[in-house]
């Protein structure tokens, strides 16, 4: 714990977490923008989501009559949660004191807060709407965190670590190996960040009024403040998502040390990681079509399957004995 | 052993196996038969491409032949011939009700598992290599056969059946450097006897009772009373479905 | 403070809980001398209790002593280790917020036709029971406190007998109790017949075969297995439990399902003491199958007490994992990762006791106040009762294990010990135990699910019916009760350290190793096993989770527009929504029922109503009736119809019968 106290890690840890919240909304409007361009459409510039957020931030909060307190307290533990767990994913730098708080099943647990919150302020108002988003929330969530947790295991497995620092650190320090169970858990894991931040196959975004949304109809009685917080902490999600998928596969460029040199060039690796995988997503997102509610088990089950593949790759190809 | 202290084709070609047994789990929960016939085709490649690994490591010519041929013949020319057979069979749009989907997936993780157990005593811990290999391969034979097991399809359960063979492929390429030129070849042209008589079976099969729907073979039985027949018919909502989809 | 005060601070609270009872049966017809007098001296056995098992607890000692009763030749003897001190800090603490809850609660019982001397009495009976089996220092005086257990929790269970599904519930529970104390029985039979006597110390000392422990394992696993509700022996709880005044239930799902675990650790961790790694993965896949299963049937249900009733299937299956963990890991010579597991599943039990307490206690606020227990009557309960409301969030925030709540140091704990699988030479083994863990995730996530509907439903929304609309918040007294447990939930979330340390003294008594020390110093951050891997720092995440909030509170407070202004549902712009448009419990579960629903017997029907409208009619079926107990029944049924050829009604054949017996024994013993 001795790197708990070193002024110097704390502030990076600080400026990490803020990174998280600021760089946010631009993920989004990257993405937003590169997909608008694959779509032969100009698009919105890349700020927008920041003046999106500025605008409703400004704006009046209306609360329905039959709301409880619940429904205003949520969205502030639902940002605080997603933050959180935010932070602690190693962003440009590895030995911070975040990753020592809390592992990569806190991260998971903090994750699983804030839908709890998120699917409980969607039930408040007493809607059909409400109710129907939270059951599927919590329907996609119930099969993807299995298949998040075990695609975490064969990492945690292979390093002999759930410390998200010493998955990466491992990953650095040893020697380059082709592991079936890294590609396996690579695939498992895309498929659940696609399903848990909403994306296309599982839930589209960029669309409200269809009886098939899921995280749109959970926020759908929130205006102002509260609806910034909760699209916030969405885009924060994303972004979490994206790190941790950049960072644990493709470590290269993470700053091992606090020296100014290091740090520059970890903000730039990071920054093109995020970049290439928004755009990646915006490619998949143009080639194909929302699934229908039921496909969405048969999707995760295949994350599930693959997760549960890496494992036993790791166990049967890779340890041996 | 460790990984990383194999050399790096070896450590190539545990991805390619991995990938294969991935590729039977596709093949095994693919609803429509199109798709099951690609990722068919996709095993195949990934066959060749194990072959073709194997072959660099070991620095075999006749393993570059043997490669070739089972990526002609697995990737290629059966995925192509079944195309062909379900298109005149008008099955391209067949779509076949996979019930308990998860548990059938969970059985095979347990083959999986099982193949592993049954590999574990074999060998010596330096051929710890080969014997993981023979693990999957075992798998994917297993899983075929599984595969048979579940599907009431014919053209899924041939698809199964070569998924069969190629496990045993990829356990000779692995394990032993290949089989002698002649005996694949022998295999090879089995093989592809077996998928045009595979073929003509199938419209006989149509002909006789209008449906490749295994499960009505059954009242093809003598001892069976009509009246049983008729019952066990009737407990299969399924068939009716199929026999709908393949009216369209 | 010594062994010695503890075990007087037991003593007392057995005496205080004896006197409980004897109160309440003394009071005949004034049920107000339950209400002033029995609870609060059931509250006194509680704390009692809770004092003198944290002191053996935190000693880590063991103390025997022999009682004057029992059978001249075995005398009752009784024994306060760091096990038992957990336990009955266990039992105790979860006692002590019912005896705070109980008085108001039993208040709105007074109007019912029900005898609440019995309720008081056979409530201080069940209690010495658990407290003495917990002490038991022979297998004679276990046995005796097990059965007066069993049978005043049957009364109890069987306390609204005007219902006949009650007295159906309390029979099956009774003949379940029974079989299962059967296989203790024999269990300890086998272990006494090696060991030469029925003290706990003999059969410690004594050397049993493979084969015969082997036996003696099943026997002990079928029966403390069959007390504790796991697949495929559950069938009686989520009758029994629901069924009971809903503080009992409180103290029979947190507390008496405990005295099962105790059980069950007693003798096979203490007693057998040589543990097998087989056993481990036989403990492993009925824990497993409990944990699933468990969560999906409470994910069905619409009835509050019987879907906490199978989630306590759940957690006790989650508790059996980390057991089958532990003999799996200290079976094939890991004793680090065995004593991990070990501590996972001592400290889920803890914590269960608290959140299943607090979640019953909760229920029964709710049945008091509006007298309802249909999840789909229910809604809108938060802005009617808010104490209630936030406690029972606290609950499901606990047993959905998320972070800073105490259900979730439990789950981390068990995922860390299944993560070590890695060290085992089994490929086999470390192949099978990641899907166990898989399993777990799966039911952490359902469990989330379930607990968004109980509360989402019950709690959020517009009441469903007349009189929840009119619920009005419960006495202090019950608010305190379920202060107490939630306060704790909240303590042992952030705390873990502390509580591991404490607990830690039970594997080292009990198993002859413990947790390095860096695992349990200091209190800021939990470090397990290797100095790089995981550490979980449970207070600062509640820190910086709360310094979050606070922040985005604060930031957005100091913006332009603070106003909130008051409206009806957008709701998509339709009509404005009414209590009738909102989403049900059985709506909310249909997704998961749809992906699960083939593990149960799920029956849909469209009932038509003499309006010409129809009604969704929707019925649960367990399969395990169909595939083992209903074969059981009638093989018992056929086997007795042979045996009713004997029942001739003539007294001369019965005499012939006991002729004939007399002489073959006598031939037998010649």
């Amino acid at each position: 714990m001795d790197h708990l106290l070193s002024v110097a890690a704390a502030v990076a840890a600080v400026l990490q977490a803020v990174l998280y919240a600021a760089a946010a909304p631009l993920l989004v409007g990257w993405i937003r923008k590169v997909k608008a361009r694959l779509q032969n459409r100009r698009g919105p510039s890349v700020l927008q989501p920041y003046r999106d957020l500025r605008k409703l931030l400004g704006k009046e909060v209306r609360v329905a009559h039959t709301a409880s307190p619940l429904f205003r307290a949520a969205p502030y533990v639902v940002f605080a949660a997603t933050w959180l767990a935010a932070a602690t994913v190693p962003l440009f730098a590895v030995d911070l004191p975040t990753t020592a708080v809390a592992d990569l099943i806190v991260l998971v647990g903090l994750l699983a807060l804030a839908r709890f919150f998120l699917a409980l302020a969607g039930m408040d108002v007493g809607t059909a709407f409400g109710g129907m988003g939270s059951s599927r929330e919590m329907l996609v969530s119930t099969l993807a965190e299995p298949a998040m947790l075990m695609a975490v295991f064969t990492l945690a497995m292979t390093a002999h670590s759930t410390n998200l620092a010493g998955v990466i650190d491992f990953q650095l320090t040893s020697d380059f190996a082709l592991r079936p169970s890294f590609l396996f858990a690579l695939a498992g894991l895309v498929l659940v960040a696609l399903a848990e931040t909403g994306r296309i196959p599982v839930d589209n975004p960029a669309t409200h009024l269809e009886l098939t949304m899921i995280h749109e109809a959970m926020l759908l009685e929130y205006s102002g403040r509260h609806l910034a917080l909760m699209e916030w902490a969405a885009q924060i999600k994303l972004v979490l998502y994206g790190a941790l998928i950049a960072n644990i596969f493709f470590p290269w460029g993470i700053a091992q040390s606090l020296a100014p040199s290091a740090l520059g060039i970890a903000i730039a690796a990071v920054i093109a990681k995020l970049m290439l995988l928004g755009a990646a997503l915006a490619v998949g997102e143009t080639v194909l079509a929302k699934m229908r509610l039921f496909r969405a088990p048969a999707f995760l089950n295949l994350a599930l399957l693959l997760a549960l593949l890496g494992l036993l790759s790791h166990v049967i190809l890779e340890v041996g004995a | 052993m460790s990984l990383v202290a194999l050399p790096l084709l070896q450590q190539f070609v545990l991805v390619l196996a991995a990938l294969v047994l991935f590729s039977s789990f596709v093949l095994l929960s693919q609803a429509r038969l199109v798709s099951a016939i690609h990722a068919f085709a996709w095993q195949g490649g990934l066959v060749a491409a194990v072959t073709t690994v194997v072959a660099v490591a070991g620095d075999s010519t006749h393993l570059y032949f043997s490669a070739l041929l089972t990526f002609m013949l697995k990737a290629v020319l059966i995925p192509w011939m079944l195309h062909r057979l379900i298109r005149r069979l008008e099955l391209e749009r067949h779509v076949e009700l996979l019930r308990w989907y998860a548990m059938v997936n969970m059985v095979a993780v347990a083959l999986v598992i099982f193949s592993y157990w049954l590999v574990l005593p074999m060998v010596h811990e330096e051929l710890a290599f080969t014997r993981n290999i023979v693990a999957i391969s075992l798998a994917v034979v297993l899983i075929g056969l599984w595969m048979m097991v579940v599907r009431q399809q014919a053209v899924a359960q041939v698809l199964g059946f070569m998924s069969m063979e190629n496990g045993l492929f990829l356990a000779a390429v692995s394990a032993t450097y290949g089989m002698p030129l002649v005996v694949e070849l022998g295999v090879a042209f089995d093989v592809l006897v077996a998928m045009v008589l595979f073929g003509v079976f199938f419209f006989q099969i149509r002909e006789s009772i209008d449906s490749l729907d295994v499960d009505r073979l059954n009242r093809l039985t003598e001892t069976v009373e009509e009246t049983d027949a008729e019952t066990g018919a009737g407990s299969r909502p399924m068939m009716v479905k199929s026999a709908v989809a393949e009216g369209e | 403070m010594n062994m010695s005060a503890a075990l007087s601070l037991v003593a007392l609270s057995v005496v205080l809980a004896l006197a409980s009872s004897a109160v309440s049966l003394a009071a005949a017809r004034m049920s107000t001398v339950v209400r002033l007098l029995a609870m609060p001296l059931f509250a006194l056995a509680g704390l009692s209790a809770l004092a003198g098992g944290l002191i053996a607890v935190l000693l880590g000692d063991a103390v025997t002593t022999t009682l004057p009763l029992g059978l001249p030749w075995l005398p009752w003897r009784i024994r306060l280790d760091a096990l038992s001190g957990f336990f009955l800090a266990l039992i105790g603490v979860v006692s002590f917020a019912v005896g705070v809850y109980g008085p108001a609660y039993v208040r709105g019982l007074e109007k019912g036709r029900d005898s609440l001397v019995a309720l008081g009495g056979f409530s201080g009976l069940f209690l010495t029971g658990m407290l003495a089996v917990v002490l038991a220092d022979d297998a004679f005086l276990f046995m005796v406190a097990w059965e007066l257990m069993s049978l005043a929790s049957y009364f109890l269970v069987a306390f609204q007998h005007d219902n006949a599904a009650n007295r159906r519930a309390a029979f099956l529970y009774l003949l379940m109790a029974h079989v299962g104390g059967l296989a203790i029985l024999l269990g300890y039979g086998v272990l006494a017949s090696f060991g030469d006597g029925f003290a706990f110390d003999a059969m410690r000392a004594a050397s049993l075969s493979p084969g015969w422990a082997s036996v003696a394992f099943v026997l002990a696993f079928v029966g403390f297995g069959m007390k504790a509700g796991l697949v495929p022996l559950h069938a009686w709880l989520p009758e029994a439990h629901p069924v009971a005044p809903s503080h009992i239930s409180a103290l029979m799902s947190g507390v008496m399902l405990k005295v099962a675990v105790y059980g069950f650790v007693r003798v096979v961790f203490d007693l057998i003491g040589e543990v097998q790694w087989q056993w481990g993965v036989a403990v492993l896949a009925v824990g497993s199958l409990s944990a699933l299963f468990g969560v999906l049937a409470a994910m069905m249900q619409r009835d509050l007490k019987r879907l906490l009733a199978y989630s306590s299937v759940e957690n006790l299956g989650i508790i059996f994992i980390g057991l089958g963990l532990a003999l799996l890991f200290l079976g094939t010579g890991y004793p680090l990762p065995g004593v991990l597991a070990f501590i996972a599943a001592l400290y889920h039990a803890l914590n269960h006791a608290l959140f299943k307490g607090l979640l019953f206690l909760g229920a029964g606020a709710i049945l008091h106040s509006s007298h309802e227990h249909d999840l789909e009557q229910m809604g809108g309960l938060l802005r009617r009762m808010p104490w209630t409301g936030f406690l029972f969030l606290v609950g499901c925030l606990s047993i959905a294990s998320l972070p800073p709540f105490n259900g979730f140091v439990s789950e981390w704990l068990t995922f860390q010990a299944a993560l070590q699988t890695w060290q085992l030479d089994s490929g086999v083994l470390r192949s099978l135990i990641p899907i166990v863990a898989a399993v777990l995730a799966l039911t952490g996530a359902l469990v989330a699910a379930t607990f968004v509907k109980v509360y989402g439903v019950a709690f959020l929304g517009q009441a469903r019916s007349r009189h929840v609309r009119r619920a009005r918040p419960v006495p202090h007294g019950m608010r305190a009760g379920q202060g107490i447990l939630a306060t704790l939930c909240l303590v042992l979330g952030i705390m873990p350290v502390w509580v591991i340390g404490a607990i830690n003294a039970i594997p080292e008594q009990l198993l002859g190793t413990g947790l390095p020390h860096s695992a349990t110093e200091g209190w800021l951050s939990l470090n397990l096993v290797a100095a790089n891997g995981a550490s979980y720092s449970a207070p600062l995440v509640a820190v910086l989770l709360g310094l979050c909030i606070a922040l985005a509170f604060w930031a957005l407070r100091r913006g332009a527009v603070r106003r909130v202004r008051r409206c009806d549902a957008w709701d998509c712009g339709f009509a404005p929504p009414n209590a009738r448009m909102q989403y049900t419990a059985t709506a909310f579960a249909q997704p998961i029922r749809r992906v699960f629903g083939h593990l149960f017997l799920v029956e849909e029907a469209l009932v038509p109503r003499s309006d010409g409208s129809h009604r969704h009619q929707l019925t649960i079926g367990d399969r395990s009736w169909g595939l083992l107990y209903q074969p059981i029944a009638r093989w018992v049924e056929a086997a007795t119809r042979r045996v009713i050829r004997l029942q001739s009604g003539n007294v001369r054949v019965y005499l012939g019968w006991t002729l004939a017996t007399l002489v073959v024994l006598l031939w037998i013993i010649s």
